[in-house]
């Protein structure tokens, strides 16, 4: 079903254009089979719009894509059959009970929720006991784990997902993403967009993706890899007084709180930062701490941007 | 098959669960028949006629007087010329008048029948014909009870005439005019919305990417407000039978097939008018003022085209509702069959199958 | 950070109650003056109708809330005239200017033109818009926006601003310039009452509380919670009191 490359996904040139926005700026990109493929970014980077083309939903206006080898605008049809889909606002039918909605979309595609049951199970019966329940009466977990169900119910090959943890908590956030990753291994090819950095680390592959433009596209290691430069975390016990401090001092490139700490990065000869806590010592800084640090895919995202 | 058989079960769901379209589906035609009903067919007395009695003689004293004495009616005038009638309305006084023709009883007598032209000033409709069946009716049995009770098998031919408003325009009216707007109302702004919901809810992507082909989408998300609409029809056909005893004289089946059309024209227009709108309100609107409006207030359903200007008259042969209200007046009152409604028929069918093709041209199988 | 010793909110016992479902099971916290407060907690834990109550839009059951020196049952009005609060869902009117949104949010809370004018102008140079004061709303980047519906939510100084999520789908630097102007408005003594999904910006918090099924189950400095739930971070700690 893939093609010579075993890519199950392939995105050439794409360009998207809205009246005279450019949405998608000519990206590139290609996901093979099982793969759990992430395009992280925030708000209107142009994650939508590129599902939207995968999905058959919008036509490009330059570049093409091909999904198992068919091309999304000329075999939409038959590209339909194979997908997935789960939008950005969990489409459900607010009106309809759970089972019902599960139901509508398991006929829709011409098959029963027993016939594939057995994929959504783990994922269903955390929601089962509220089958009665309408879906507009759920908590954001609920209907995103309904969602879910809703999309693999008649068992796709190619699961999209747009921004499915966008508001949810941390703990169906964290749910969601063990799921994903049983499904991935259960041989579903999965791309999922999302603006929590720290979900990239989750995926297999990544794309970061800022203003239409694929900045940057790798396994997450490998990107922090090609962080490039060091990077230290500091703080002290007056961490506003010390981003203004550190923000006046030119001897560094960046600064950005991270968690309790300011992560910072120095321009080029200033790597030696030894000197550096006394000197807040004597501006009348107190608690004090540096330490050098490995990057995370957020510090990496922030560097490119730049 | 499964699959829109589901889609149907989904979209009857939607419709039992909101009470608001339940309360638009059955509420609302209810209401708006029995509010019209009893609005227009009050009762009627001490109206004011003319006679204008060219013979003179004394059954058509006879006649006057059985008139006058029913109670209803009061004679105010007594015309000498066919021009005084005309002034005698103008003046707005009498609603009717009652014109024996020459040598009335000598007819009678002679040939075995003779007729008394009733005219009534049809500007107000309803009571116009309400004041002329009165006086059709007191000459009936006047025609019975008198004359053929002592075996004199004469014939009174009352010929009724509508001054200013000859087709009546007004008087049964509001069933067929209620109907048309309850249909249109139903049919095409319901299923505008419903389609519009879906898109604003984005339930609609998930539909499109699915193998489900834009047909049996339209159609799954037709059928039951086709069902309702069917309904709906029925109530007002039998409420106004039942409570206005409004006639049919012509065939049942006729009429329920043509109103049947009319439905399937309705829908076809709201589809149309759901591609158009990507939200229920976008929707809502298009649908009050492109349907709504134009149906109440330029099918003849309250103002006669006759008297709107040329422009007006112009607009409204383009409405739907017009050709919809001249065939249920025709099966209904008249009892027409197809020979005499043929050409409206035709145009509803003709414009269901531009709206249809319409819509399918512009469905969209993607969001743009 | 400025240390205070006064308590800003003050709430002790409080419970919602709708029908049988209990939304908030005697919550008992204090937030001092100029804190940064993160109130987190799942979805359906109860936040949103906590900060209904402390924002005056809804009465509790029971138990005492005093926001700004002020009773939420008697003096709702003028809880409200000293509060600013902006959500990720509603903030600005897009089809207005830039400007026209300030001044129309400084009208409602009555401030004079003259204050009103020099104030706009100071917050333009500061926010560097003043190129863009003109433009509508809809024709910003979200980033834009959140900053200037978060200038506005402050516009009238009042004493606590309530955020809702303020930095959800926003690029992260965007949220990080985001995060220094909660700084800067808490070093000016303004007290934030923030919630978030981000668990990084939970530490950015000088206290935190977490809730879940209604009830506060952490409360405390970051530290204080990681040491607590022997957790590295923050959403180690929210994973443990949630899951």
């Amino acid at each position: 079903m893939s093609n010579a490359q075993g890519h199950i996904v392939s995105v050439k040139g794409l360009k998207k254009t809205y009246d005279s926005v450019e949405a998608v700026k000519g990206i590139d990109f290609s996901v093979s089979k099982d793969e759990l493929f992430g395009l992280i970014g925030p708000d209107g980077a142009g994650k939508t719009t590129i599902f939207r083309i995968l999905t058959t939903l919008m036509f490009p206006t330059e570049g093409s894509a091909n999904i198992m080898d068919l091309n999304v605008v000329s075999d939409y049809k038959k590209i339909r059959n194979h997908l997935g889909y789960m939008p950005q606002r969990f489409s459900l039918y607010q009106d309809l009970t759970v089972e019902e909605n599960l139901e509508f979309f398991a006929r829709i595609f011409g098959t029963t929720i027993e016939e594939n049951y057995s994929l959504i199970k783990d994922i269903y019966v955390q929601i089962e006991p509220f089958k009665t329940r309408k879906a507009g009466k759920l908590s954001g977990g609920m209907k995103q784990k309904l969602a879910l169900s809703c999309a693999l119910i008649h068992s796709p090959e190619i699961l999209i997902l747009d921004e499915p943890t966008t508001g949810v908590d941390a703990v169906s956030r964290k749910e969601f993403w063990e799921m994903l990753i049983r499904l991935k291994e259960k041989g579903i090819t999965i791309l999922v967009s999302t603006p929590y950095m720290d979900e990239a680390n989750l995926c297999g592959r990544v794309a970061l993706i800022q203003n239409g433009e694929i900045m940057s596209i790798d396994t997450p290691q490998k990107i922090i890899e090609n962080f490039g430069r060091k990077l230290w975390a500091i703080k002290s016990d007056n961490i506003y007084q010390l981003i203004q401090d550190l923000k006046t001092d030119n001897r560094i490139h960046t600064v950005f709180p991270f968690g309790e700490y300011l992560h910072i990065t120095v321009k080029p000869g200033y790597d030696d930062l030894k000197g550096l806590a006394p000197e807040l010592n004597r501006m009348g800084h107190s608690g004090v701490k540096i330490q050098e640090i490995e990057a995370n895919i957020e510090d990496c995202f922030m560097e490119l941007m730049q | 098959m499964k699959r829109f058989i589901g889609f149907v079960k989904k979209e009857f769901h939607h419709i039992f669960r909101d009470p608001r379209t339940m309360l638009i589906l059955f509420g609302m035609p209810i209401a708006q028949i029995l509010i019209f009903g009893y609005v227009v067919s009050n009762e009627i007395n001490d109206v004011k006629i003319g006679v204008y009695d060219k013979s003179k003689d004394h059954i058509t004293k006879e006649i006057t007087n059985k008139i006058t004495a029913s109670g209803f009616f009061i004679l105010s005038d007594n015309l000498d010329s066919d021009k005084e009638i005309e002034d005698a309305f103008k003046k707005g006084i009498i609603r009717e008048v009652i014109v024996f023709e020459q040598n009335f009883a000598q007819k009678l007598e002679r040939e075995g029948s003779a007729s008394i032209q009733i005219i009534a000033d049809a500007s107000d409709a309803n009571t116009a014909n309400i004041v002329a069946n009165y006086t059709e009716s007191i000459i009936n049995s006047y025609m019975r009870e008198e004359l053929w009770a002592e075996g004199l098998t004469y014939q009174i031919n009352p010929e009724v005439r509508m001054l200013y408003n000859d087709e009546l325009k007004g008087v049964y009216m509001f069933v067929p005019g209620t109907m048309a707007l309850i249909l249109m109302l139903v049919s095409a702004m319901m299923t505008s919305i419903s389609i519009a919901r879906e898109k604003e809810m984005g339930t609609m992507e998930v539909l499109l990417v699915s193998p489900l082909k834009p047909l049996p989408i339209v159609i799954g998300k037709v059928i039951p407000y086709m069902v309702l609409s069917f309904i709906n029809a029925i109530i007002i056909i039998a409420l106004s039978f039942f409570v206005f005893e409004m006639p049919i004289q012509g065939s049942l089946i006729f009429l329920l097939t043509e109103t049947l059309l009319f439905i399937f024209m309705a829908l076809s227009l709201g589809i149309l008018i759901s591609t158009a709108s990507n939200s229920q309100m976008v929707a809502m609107f298009i649908s009050m003022f492109a349907l709504m409006l134009p149906t109440m207030l330029l099918s003849g359903f309250i103002f006669p085209i006759e008297n709107m200007p040329k422009l007006l008259q112009w607009v409204s042969a383009i409405m739907p509702a017009k050709y919809f209200i001249t065939i249920i007046k025709n099966i209904m009152i008249k009892g027409s069959g197809i020979g005499v409604i043929w050409k409206e028929t035709l145009i509803i069918a003709g414009m269901t199958l531009f709206f249809l093709m319409m819509s399918v041209k512009k469905f969209k199988v993607r969001l743009e | 950070m400025i240390k205070s010793t006064e308590n800003i909110i003050e709430v002790k016992d409080l419970v919602k109650k709708f029908g049988d479902f209990v939304a908030n099971d005697h919550l008992t916290f204090e937030v001092k003056k100029g804190e940064i407060f993160g109130f987190l907690g799942a979805n359906g834990a109860g936040k949103t109708t906590a900060i209904k109550i402390l924002s005056g839009l809804s009465y509790p059951t029971s138990g005492e809330v005093n926001v700004a020196g002020y009773d939420v049952y008697k003096e709702r009005e003028k809880v409200k005239k000293n509060i600013g609060y902006m959500s990720q869902k509603f903030s600005l009117y897009e089809d207005l200017t830039v400007k026209e949104n300030i001044r129309f949010y400084g009208g409602i809370y009555g401030l004079s033109n003259k204050y009103i004018k020099e104030k706009t102008e100071s917050l333009l140079d500061r926010l560097k818009m003043r190129d863009i004061q003109n433009s509508l709303i809809s024709s910003l980047p979200l980033g834009w926006k959140q900053k200037i519906a978060f200038s506005v939510a402050i516009f009238h100084s009042p004493k606590i601003v309530f955020l809702d999520e303020p930095t959800g789908g926003v690029d992260p630097i965007t949220r990080r310039d985001f995060w220094e102007m909660i700084y800067e408005a808490s070093h000016e003594g303004i007290t934030v009452f923030v919630t978030t999904h981000y668990m990084d910006e939970a530490e950015y918090c000088g206290r935190v509380s977490i809730m879940d099924r209604g009830s506060i189950e952490g409360l405390g400095t970051p530290v204080e919670l990681k040491g607590q739930f022997n957790a590295q971070n923050m959403d180690e700690v929210f994973l443990k009191i949630a899951r």
